[in-house]
């Protein structure tokens, strides 16, 4: 009895302080996030702003899903120019020269430095920091989510074929596939032609290989810059894999065909695939019982110094147009974020990278990368990290550069199709690929990139 | 006098006339003048300013041989998937209007692919028609490599086509069914005393006597076919492979959405509502006068 006498006593007391104490607090100031992520990272999302605005009780973010990037940065265009921006949005990471050249934001640097944050910038990795920074180094927004591309490989089908290490160049690849192909695995490797793979197939591979996309230092250096992609070492490598898919050793696994190449990856129809390490916790979770499976940096080719991969995903942008109360809450937002405990909290629940070193460090120190599921994602970081970036590998700056990751797809899919050779594929690639960058150039008369 | 109640007569014939002229300006007359408008300059997206360059976009789209094939690919698509799904809805509601058993069934049944979303009918027909999973793997098992929308530009152009006539056949289909039923019976009860078969009444009595629907139907699925078969190719193809289905409306959306080019998106869908005008005015001058309204 005494018990639950305390107990409604407690509680009476806790309602009357609760009501005393509300009253005493100002509404908080209310700001939007929109973000486009979906599905189980949304849900990632909405608890790490729940967990924002528990964390304090002047600013309530109000996060909302666009569905996906592409539709997150046209709402966010259409809304600007209604006058109804949110004051933050999360921007991928080759919507940055739009971006740039929009007068639309609000530098995120100079957003910290008035409002009293101390962020220490030389914290990021440097090939995250240089993806999204101006030519002078200034961070426009602030890096997000973040991956990298990473090999995945079968260790049971390769132990079959002798083999107890993941293959480190593009030749080793092309006899371990012939290899498994005889041991009799009928989908030696799995890759898809669309604009997406893009990312992992000529990005990547063009930034490992200190190869250039485009000139003027892939577009850093000005508006003029042009693709130039027909006359590096990536036509050697479309060569290799269109030679290694007519001789079966690579099959082409797309969701319109029936399967994707992770699902054919975790499932053990194919052995190896190339893909983000944002997929790791998806592999993890779907994989076939007992599968034995590991990740390894992407390979190159014999005899090159291998450089830094790049950064896949997204960076976080002010916009320009709101009051002095909701850019201290974007602040106080973007602060919370690059807190080592959001990082945590972030990688453990997606399968995203931490983007700057103390948030590595915090995560190594409580044995994160120890233990299955996340052992293997510390891969990315080796491989981000790989060198110093070079004026090359630091990104791509390529204004509607969505349109020559489409350009990209279809001329792949020509090539693969037989119906162009892979110079002429790639000659078109790059001749249509100029005529968008040109284009751009024209909508921005006098402007430069910052 | 006269000229004053004449006058009071023309301000309320406006009044009255003004909602709907409002609605029509503002949904149709201003966003096609404001499309006309960026057509001749270059946007910046985010509207930070224009600059005026004339025909320069009309310019360059007609000069882009890709531009050229995704014209090629609308027209194709509008031609087969429209005698498709004409001819298809034709028979079906011929069958049937003629009372056969179980001709309740169908009636309601056949109504309802009209209904389901692009989207979700293009979902179903991708699982369908995937060459490794669904129904297209077993014909792929028959004969390796039959079917390949994947890298195969005709059989991904076939893919989408299904998809869109499998919808249209129903919205086809009720218009037919009610012209059949419009015809009174007696014209064909006598056309059986007679001793004309199925197909004879079919042709000599039936087929004269819906020309007027036909010829709506013909007009309406073309003109949806150009503009309506967004939602399939995006989720089907998404334009691949190699632009095989790259139609014009959907090559307008992916250069303005995605590519931020607004301009030039503007001017290819003058480009695409001058020849839908066009296709238009041609099927009124040449195949209405076939067509016998009572």
């Amino acid at each position: 009895m005494t018990i639950i006498k305390r107990g409604l006593a407690a509680l009476a007391a806790g309602a009357l302080s609760t009501a005393l104490a509300v009253p005493a607090f100002a509404e908080p100031v209310k700001f939007d996030f929109w973000f486009g992520l979906s599905g189980d990272l949304a849900r990632v999302v909405d608890t790490l702003c729940k967990n924002f605005n528990a964390s304090q009780k002047d600013y309530e973010v109000v996060c909302t899903s666009q569905g996906n990037y592409d539709a997150t940065l046209q709402n966010t265009i259409a809304a600007f120019r209604a006058g109804k921006q949110p004051t933050v949005v999360q921007v991928y990471d080759v919507g940055t020269a739009t971006m740039m050249l929009s007068g639309a934001y609000k530098p995120a640097d100079k957003l910290m430095e008035e409002n009293g944050y101390k962020i220490d910038y030389s914290d990021y990795f440097p090939g995250i920091a240089r993806y999204y920074a101006t030519s002078k180094g200034e961070m426009l927004s602030f890096p997000f989510n973040s991956s990298t591309a990473l090999m995945y490989w079968n260790k049971d089908a390769f132990a079959k074929i002798g083999k107890t290490e993941a293959p480190k160049t593009w030749e080793d690849v092309g006899a371990d596939l012939k290899a498994l192909k005889d041991a009799g695995y009928d989908c030696p490797m799995a890759i898809n032609i669309s604009a997406n793979e893009s990312w992992q197939l000529m990005e990547q591979f063009s930034a490992i290989h200190n190869q250039p996309i485009a000139t003027k230092n892939n577009g850093y250096d000005g508006l003029d810059a042009r693709l130039e992609v027909n006359k590096t070492k990536f036509v050697q490598y479309v060569t290799d894999l269109k030679k290694w898919y007519d001789a079966g050793l690579i099959k082409i696994k797309s969701k319109d065909l029936g399967q994707d190449m992770v699902q054919a990856f975790a499932t053990g129809t194919c052995q190896l695939i190339l893909t983000s390490v944002g997929d790791h916790g998806t592999v993890g979770r779907t994989q076939k019982e007992g599968m034995n499976w590991d990740v390894a940096e992407l390979p190159v080719y014999a005899g090159t110094e291998r450089k830094n991969s790049l950064v896949g995903g997204a960076s976080l942008w002010v916009l320009s147009g709101k009051s002095d109360a909701e850019y201290k809450g974007a602040a106080a937002f973007l602060n919370f974020i690059h807190d080592p405990k959001t990082a945590l909290f972030w990688s453990t629940n997606t399968g995203y990278i931490p983007v700057a070193k103390s948030g590595f460090d915090f995560m190594k120190s409580n044995g994160f990368y120890d233990k299955a599921p996340y052992k293997g994602r510390e891969v990315a970081i080796a491989s981000l990290t790989a060198s110093e970036p070079t004026e090359i590998t630091r990104g791509i700056r390529l204004g509607n550069f969505t349109q020559i990751r489409a350009e990209f797809g279809t001329q792949m899919q020509a090539i693969f199709a037989n119906k162009v050779s892979v110079q002429e594929g790639l000659d078109t690639l790059v001749k249509n690929g100029d005529a968008i960058l040109e284009r751009f150039q024209q909508t921005y008369p006098g402007k430069t990139l910052p | 006098m006269e000229k004053r109640v004449t006058f009071g007569r023309w301000t309320i014939g406006i009044l009255f006339a003004v909602p709907q002229l409002l609605l029509i300006f503002t949904f149709f007359y201003w966003p096609a003048g404001q499309a006309v408008y960026w057509s001749l300059t270059l946007q910046q997206p985010w509207g930070g300013g224009n600059i005026w360059v004339g025909l320069d976009n009309f310019r360059s789209i007609l000069s882009n041989a890709d531009y050229w094939n995704s014209i090629t690919a609308s027209l194709v698509f509008a031609a087969t998937s429209t005698g498709l799904a004409m001819v298809i809805a034709l028979v079906l509601a011929a069958l049937t209007d003629r009372q056969l058993a179980g001709s309740w069934l169908y009636r309601v049944v056949l109504i309802w692919p009209y209904g389901i979303a692009a989207p979700a009918l293009a979902m179903a027909f991708r699982f369908i028609l995937a060459p490794e999973a669904g129904f297209m793997a077993v014909v792929n098992k028959v004969w390796p490599g039959f079917w390949d929308p994947g890298l195969d530009g005709a059989d991904a152009m076939a893919s989408v086509i299904i998809a869109f006539s499998w919808k249209y056949v129903g919205y086809n289909f009720i218009f037919f069914l009610a012209a059949f039923q419009a015809i009174p019976r007696s014209l064909i009860e006598a056309a059986a005393m007679d001793g004309s078969g199925v197909i004879r009444r079919f042709r000599d009595i039936q087929f004269p006597l819906i020309t007027p629907t036909i010829f709506f139907l013909l007009v309406i699925n073309i003109t949806e076919s150009f503009q309506d078969s967004f939602g399939i190719v995006d989720i089907m193809t998404a334009g691949g492979p190699a632009n095989a289905t790259n139609l014009m409306v959907y090559k307008i959306y992916s250069d303005g959405f995605k590519g931020l080019d607004y301009s030039g998106a503007a001017a290819q869908s003058i480009i695409l509502m001058l020849l839908i005008i066009a296709l238009t005015i041609v099927q009124f001058r040449f195949i209405e006068r076939r067509v016998h309204y009572r």
